[in-house]
């Protein structure tokens, strides 16, 4: 089970309201590459792994990836709550604005909702690990993308620490693939 | 807004716990791979104690970090004292 922390895994204090902004970063919140799809495909895919260290990975990883989902929550919580209607229409943020006003849902900057189609659970360690290995590199990549987009250290300083963590998983994905190769050899499965 | 005193160092101890806390996340995924590593798993247990007497003193003076059994509460219940996380450090009124 999962117990509920009451604190953000990287803390998020922005100032300034900027619909612009949340309607860029919200595909992290529900999109193709977001911290929800990443989530869901790593719980999911634990089930078939075949060695203890692939299990742990993915079980902290996609927890861990939780813990992301509420960061990026509270950043575009944050950057609608204080907008107007008017700044919204201006940050053509309208069309998000008449089915959800300021809430947050998990969907893309253009308003497709969120899909378990963005992720996949083949029952194939390699195959899920590989898919593991390339989500991380995407999420990483919109990161940037979101960094170059942004001009508010308060926006800037939670993309920083979430791109960071990325790479971390990239690097323990990459180590757990070894570890499933080596012991697929071991047992002489092809 | 003005923070008051009692509220800054609320905060101070947050970030404290939340700077060990993310020592044992990063350990803690490091020795999923690396189980035999006798020095990380000492730094794991190292700022695993610290973080659990930080806990116990933020919820000793602020109420539960935790729920379902993980912590104790005062009357009257504590746990849905606000701020919630994603209202921490919160600045703007509604338009
Ligand atoms: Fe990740």
């Amino acid at each position: 089970m999962w117990v509920y922390e009451k604190k953000l895994q990287y803390p998020v204090r922005i100032k300034n309201p900027n619909p612009k902004m949340a309607k860029y970063i919200i595909t992290q919140y529900g999109g193709p590459d977001g911290e929800l799809a990443a989530s869901l495909r790593y719980l999911s895919q634990r089930y078939h792994m075949p060695i203890p260290e692939a299990k742990g990975v993915l079980n902290d990883i996609g927890t861990e990836e939780l813990a992301h989902f509420e960061i990026v929550g509270a950043m575009v919580y944050q950057l609608m709550k204080g907008a107007c209607p008017e700044e919204i229409k201006m940050a053509d943020m309208g069309t998000y604005y008449a089915d959800h006003d300021n809430a947050v849902y998990p969907s893309t900057g253009t308003g497709v909702p969120f899909t378990a189609a963005y992720i996949q659970s083949k029952g194939d360690p390699i195959a899920d690990l590989h898919e593991d290995l390339a989500a991380e590199q995407k999420a990483r990549a919109t990161y940037e993308n979101l960094i170059k987009l942004a001009d508010d250290p308060d926006v800037i300083d939670p993309l920083r620490f979430l791109r960071e963590r990325e790479i971390v998983h990239f690097q323990r994905f990459g180590e757990v693939l070894q570890k499933v190769r080596e012991y697929m050899e071991s047992k002489k499965y092809f | 807004m003005n923070h008051t005193h009692a509220d800054n160092e609320r905060r101070e101890l947050l970030e404290q716990i939340r700077a060990i806390e993310f020592m044992t996340i990063d350990l803690n995924l490091y020795l999923n791979t690396h189980p035999n590593d006798r020095r990380a798993l000492n730094e794991y247990n190292y700022y695993t104690r610290q973080l659990q007497a930080l806990r116990k003193e933020y919820e000793m003076r602020y109420g539960p970090l935790t729920n379902f059994g993980y912590s104790l509460s005062q009357y009257p219940w504590a746990w849905i004292n606000e701020p919630w996380p994603w209202e921490e450090d919160h600045y703007m009124e509604g338009c």
